[in-house]
C-alpha cells in the first residue's frame, strides 16, 4: 500500500464514552486487502469470544477496500459483527454511497463499540466525528423520515451516505436491517438490531478527498477497460434492464421458484409479478450506486388513490429486486403486484430484512394451516396466500410484537419453530432464512456451509444450473471443492470491495493490474492464497463462536419438494457437508 | 466548450462524471472534481447535475477580490489563475448554481475548463459537450436594464 493512502486508518468509536480515536494498520490492509478480510480480524480482535451480539461489548465493523473509488462497480461497503439471528458470524454488504464515503472521508473501517444511554446519530465528515442526539428520531415510523432529517441537518450532499435504522432494529428484530441512501440495505442477519441494541440511530459519513495511485497512466488505461466492460457489452445487460427481477420468470420456468413456503415450485399467476411485468407497469426510475453506470436499483411508481377523499393521491417510490419478489410475493402466494409493492414498501418502512420477513410469514402461514397456531397466537390475523392486507397488518406486528407468538417471529424461523413446533418447514439454514433459489443440490449446501448462510456465498445455485445444462450428476466431492473454490474468490473480491455483480469483469489478472496501479501487490496465485486464508480465518470465528457441521439442521421440506434439478438427495447433501466439514477441521500451516 | 445537461432525468447518480473530472485532472478521489451529482431531496425524486455553465458575464469573477479567476472569450466562463487565488472562498457562494467547487487539500476552488471529457464516462448521454456558435455572446453591460428609481 502507499504510505499516504488513508486506507489503513481504523476510526474507533465507543458509544458508552463518547470518544474516538485513529488508529493506522497499515500491515493489516496488506495481509488481508481490506472489506472482508480485514473487518473478520478487526471482529475478532474486539469481539470477546461467546459475546451477546446485542451486549454493548459487541462490535460492528464497517469497512473497505484499496480498489474503492478507484475503479467502476468497487462500491460495496462490508459489515461484520456477531449476528443477533444466529448467534454467529454477521456479514452483510451495502450498496449506495456508503463505501466512497468511507474512503474519501479518509478511513479504511470503522470499528464501534458500547452503548449509548441516549439514542444518538454518528456524524463522520473527513476528520471530525460528531455524537448528534437522535432521543427525538427514535420511534420515528418509516426510514424515510429519518433520512430525510439527517440529510437536512448535516453537511456533504452527493457525497454522503445515511446509514439508518427503523423501527425494527428498536424493537430487537433480529433479522432488522440497515438502509443506507433510501433504497439500499445492510440487509441479512440482523445488523438493524445491534445498532438498535447500541442506541444508534444512524450513522452519516461524508468525504471528498484525494486519494494517490502508484501509476496513473496504467490507472487510466485499466479503467477505461473496466469502464467499457461495464457499459459497452452485455455483461451488465441483464441488471440494468430488467435488473435482478429477470430471475422471477426463469426460475419459475426451471421449477425453482420456492412459493408458498416452498410447498410449490410454481406459482400460479406469476406472469404478474415477474421483472417484464414490473418494468412495463411500474418502473418509474433507475439508480446506481456511487460509482457504478450500470444502475441496477429498479424503483417502481405506486399510485394510490385515498378512499375518504377524491382526486387525492399517494405516489409511492418502492425499490424491488429478484429477493424482494421471492420472499414477499412467490413465498406468501402474492400475485397482485400492488399488494407485493404494498409489503416491500412496509419492509422499508419498518427496517426489516425482506428474505427474512417473507420466509419468517411463510412458516407462520403455514402453522396456521396446520394448526399449529391460532388466532389467539396470531393475535387476530388469518394467515392466508396471496392475503396482502394480512401480511402488512402482520409485519407491522413482527415489530410490534403484541403476542408472544410474534416476540417468537421477531427471532426467526428456526426460534419460532424450536417453541411452535414445524421445524420440518421451517426454511432456514445455519439459522439465516432461505434465499430464493430452489435450483439443487448445490444450492442448499451452499446456504448451509457458506459463511455467512447466504446464496451470496458461493453461488450453488449457479453449480445447480450449469450441471443441469450439460446433464451432469453432482458428486459429493468434486461439489465440496467448487463450492470451496468459489467462497473463498469471493473473499478477495468481498475484501476490495467489489459487487458480485462485476465477478465477470473483475478476474484474477485484472484485480491483479487494479492493485499495482494503487501500489498493492498481489499476482493472481497470491490473491487465491489470500482469499483462502480469510475462508478460513471466517470459519475459525465461527467455530469459536460455537459453529458446527454437525449442529447443521437441513429442514425437510427441501427434500420433499423436487428441485429444479428434481428431488434431492439428502446423501449427496449429507456427504457434500462432511467433504467442507474436512476441508476446515484439517490442520493447515501457519493458519492455527 | 462548456457541458449542456441533456436530460437530469436520465441520470442514475452513478457520478462516473465526477470520478472522470478528478482523472482529467490527474488524480484518485474527488478532490479535484468540478462536477456535483445530489439526489434532489432524496434518492426517490432522481438528480441534481451541477457543473459549471460558463458565465459570459460570471459572477464567480466578480466576487474574486484578486482577480484570480479571468473571464475566457467567446466560449465563456473562467480560468483560474492559482497565483493570484488567495483562498478566500468569496467565489463559492457567488455562484447560484454551485458550481464552483473547492480542493480542500489546495485550498483553492476547482474550476471546468470546459474540456469536454467527462460526457464521454456518462452512460445515460446526461452530460454533452457544446460549442457555442459565434455571437452568442450577448451585449454587454451597457444592455442591462437599470432597475434603479
Amino acid at each position: 500500500m502507499l504510505p499516504d493512502d488513508p486506507l489503513c486508518r481504523i476510526l474507533r468509536v465507543d458509544l458508552s464514552r463518547r470518544t474516538f480515536s485513529v488508529e493506522r494498520r497499515p500491515e493489516l490492509f496488506d495481509e488481508l486487502l481490506g472489506g472482508t478480510g480485514v473487518g473478520v480480524r478487526l471482529l475478532a480482535e474486539g469481539c470477546p469470544a461467546g459475546v451477546d451480539p446485542l451486549a454493548p461489548e459487541a462490535v460492528v465493523v464497517l469497512a473497505v477496500g484499496p480498489l474503492t473509488s478507484h475503479l467502476p462497480l468497487m462500491s460495496k461497503a462490508v459489515a461484520l459483527f456477531k449476528s443477533p439471528l444466529t448467534g454467529n458470524l454477521g456479514e452483510s454488504h451495502c450498496g449506495g454511497r456508503t463505501a466512497v464515503a468511507l474512503r474519501l472521508a479518509g478511513l479504511g473501517a470503522v470499528v464501534i463499540t458500547g452503548r449509548s444511554e441516549r439514542p444518538l446519530y454518528l456524524a463522520i465528515h473527513g476528520d471530525e466525528v460528531g455524537f448528534r442526539d437522535a432521543s427525538a428520531l427514535w420511534g420515528a415510523r418509516g426510514t424515510g423520515t429519518v433520512g430525510r432529517v439527517i440529510r437536512e441537518r448535516e453537511p456533504g450532499a452527493g457525497l454522503r451516505s445515511i446509514m439508518r435504522i427503523g423501527r425494527a432494529g428498536e424493537r430487537g428484530v433480529r433479522y432488522a436491517s440497515v438502509t443506507s441512501e433510501t433504497y439500499r440495505h445492510f440487509g441479512r442477519l440482523g445488523l438493524g438490531a445491534v445498532l438498535g441494541s447500541k442506541g444508534l440511530k444512524a450513522i452519516t459519513i461524508s468525504g471528498k478527498r484525494a486519494l494517490p495511485l502508484a501509476d496513473f497512466s496504467a490507472y487510466r488505461k485499466l479503467y477505461k477497460e473496466t469502464y467499457d466492460m461495464a457499459v459497452e457489452t452485455s455483461m451488465m445487460k441483464k441488471y440494468h434492464d430488467l435488473g435482478t427481477a429477470g430471475n422471477v420468470a426463469s426460475l419459475d420456468r426451471l421449477s425453482a421458484l420456492p412459493a408458498k413456503n416452498l410447498t410449490v415450485r410454481r406459482l400460479d399467476g406469476v406472469a404478474q409479478i415477474t421483472g417484464e411485468a414490473f418494468a412495463e407497469g411500474y418502473l418509474g426510475r433507475r439508480l446506481a450506486c456511487a460509482h457504478c453506470p450500470v444502475g441496477c436499483v429498479h424503483i417502481a411508481a405506486l399510485r394510490q388513490p385515498y378512499a375518504q377523499e377524491a382526486y387525492f393521491y399517494k405516489t409511492s417510490l418502492i425499490s424491488y429486486d429478484y429477493e424482494l419478489i421471492y420472499a414477499l410475493g412467490a413465498m406468501l402466494g402474492v400475485t397482485d403486484p400492488e399488494g407485493a409493492l404494498r409489503l416491500m414498501d412496509e419492509v422499508e418502512v419498518l427496517g426489516l430484512d425482506a428474505m427474512s420477513a417473507g420466509v419468517v410469514l411463510a412458516w407462520a402461514t403455514e402453522a396456521q394451516q396446520r394448526g399449529l397456531v391460532g388466532t389467539a397466537e396470531t393475535d387476530g390475523l388469518a394467515l392466508a396466500w396471496g392475503d396482502w392486507q394480512v401480511y402488512l397488518a402482520a409485519l407491522d406486528r413482527i415489530v410490534e410484537q403484541p403476542t408472544p407468538f410474534f416476540e417468537a417471529l421477531a427471532l426467526g424461523v428456526d426460534q419460532a419453530a424450536a417453541q411452535y413446533g414445524g421445524s420440518e418447514f421451517a426454511l432456514a439454514f445455519g439459522g439465516n432464512e432461505m434465499p430464493g433459489y430452489h435450483t439443487g443440490p448445490a444450492a442448499h449446501v451452499g446456504f448451509l456451509v457458506g459463511a455467512r448462510h447466504s446464496h451470496l456465498c458461493n453461488a450453488g445455485y449457479s453449480l445447480d444450473q450449469k450441471a443441469l445444462s450439460e446433464g451432469r450428476t453432482l458428486e459429493p466431492a468434486g461439489l465440496a471443492t467448487k463450492l470451496i473454490q468459489e467462497e473463498s474468490w469471493r473473499q478477495v473480491l468481498s475484501s476490495l470491495v467489489s459487487c458480485f455483480f462485476a465477478r465477470g469483469i473483475y478476474t484474477p489478472e485484472l484485480v491483479s493490474r487494479g492493485l499495482a496501479c494503487v501500489g498493492c501487490a498481489g499476482d493472481p496465485a497470491k490473491l487465491e492464497q489470500i482469499g483462502e486464508a480469510i475462508y478460513r480465518e471466517k470459519y475459525r470465528y465461527k467455530l469459536r463462536e460455537g459453529f458446527t457441521f454437525e449442529g447443521l439442521r437441513l429442514p425437510a421440506r427441501i427434500f420433499e419438494t423436487p428441485s429444479g434439478a428434481g428431488p434431492i438427495d439428502p446423501e449427496l447433501v449429507r456427504q457434500t457437508i462432511a467433504c467442507v466439514a474436512a476441508f476446515h477441521q484439517e490442520p493447515r500451516a501457519g493458519n492455527g | 466548450m462548456r457541458l449542456a445537461i441533456v436530460d437530469s432525468e436520465l441520470c442514475v447518480g452513478c457520478q462516473s462524471c465526477m470520478f472522470a473530472c478528478a482523472r482529467r485532472h490527474g488524480q484518485g478521489g474527488l478532490a479535484a472534481s468540478c462536477i456535483g451529482v445530489k439526489s434532489a431531496g432524496g434518492m426517490r425524486n432522481g438528480f441534481t447535475v451541477v457543473v459549471c455553465r460558463a458565465c459570459f458575464d460570471p459572477p464567480c469573477a466578480r466576487a474574486c477580490p484578486e482577480d484570480a479567476l479571468v473571464v475566457r472569450g467567446e466560449q465563456g466562463g473562467v480560468t483560474l489563475l492559482p497565483d493570484r487565488c488567495l483562498g478566500c472562498g468569496c467565489c463559492v457562494p457567488a455562484c447560484p448554481y454551485g458550481a464552483v467547487f473547492w480542493d480542500d487539500t489546495l485550498n483553492k476552488p476547482q474550476i471546468c475548463d470546459g474540456c469536454g471529457y467527462c460526457p464521454s464516462f456518462c452512460p445515460h448521454g446526461v452530460l454533452a459537450a457544446e460549442r457555442r456558435p459565434k455571437k452568442a455572446r450577448p451585449p454587454a453591460a451597457a444592455a442591462e436594464v437599470d432597475h434603479a428609481p
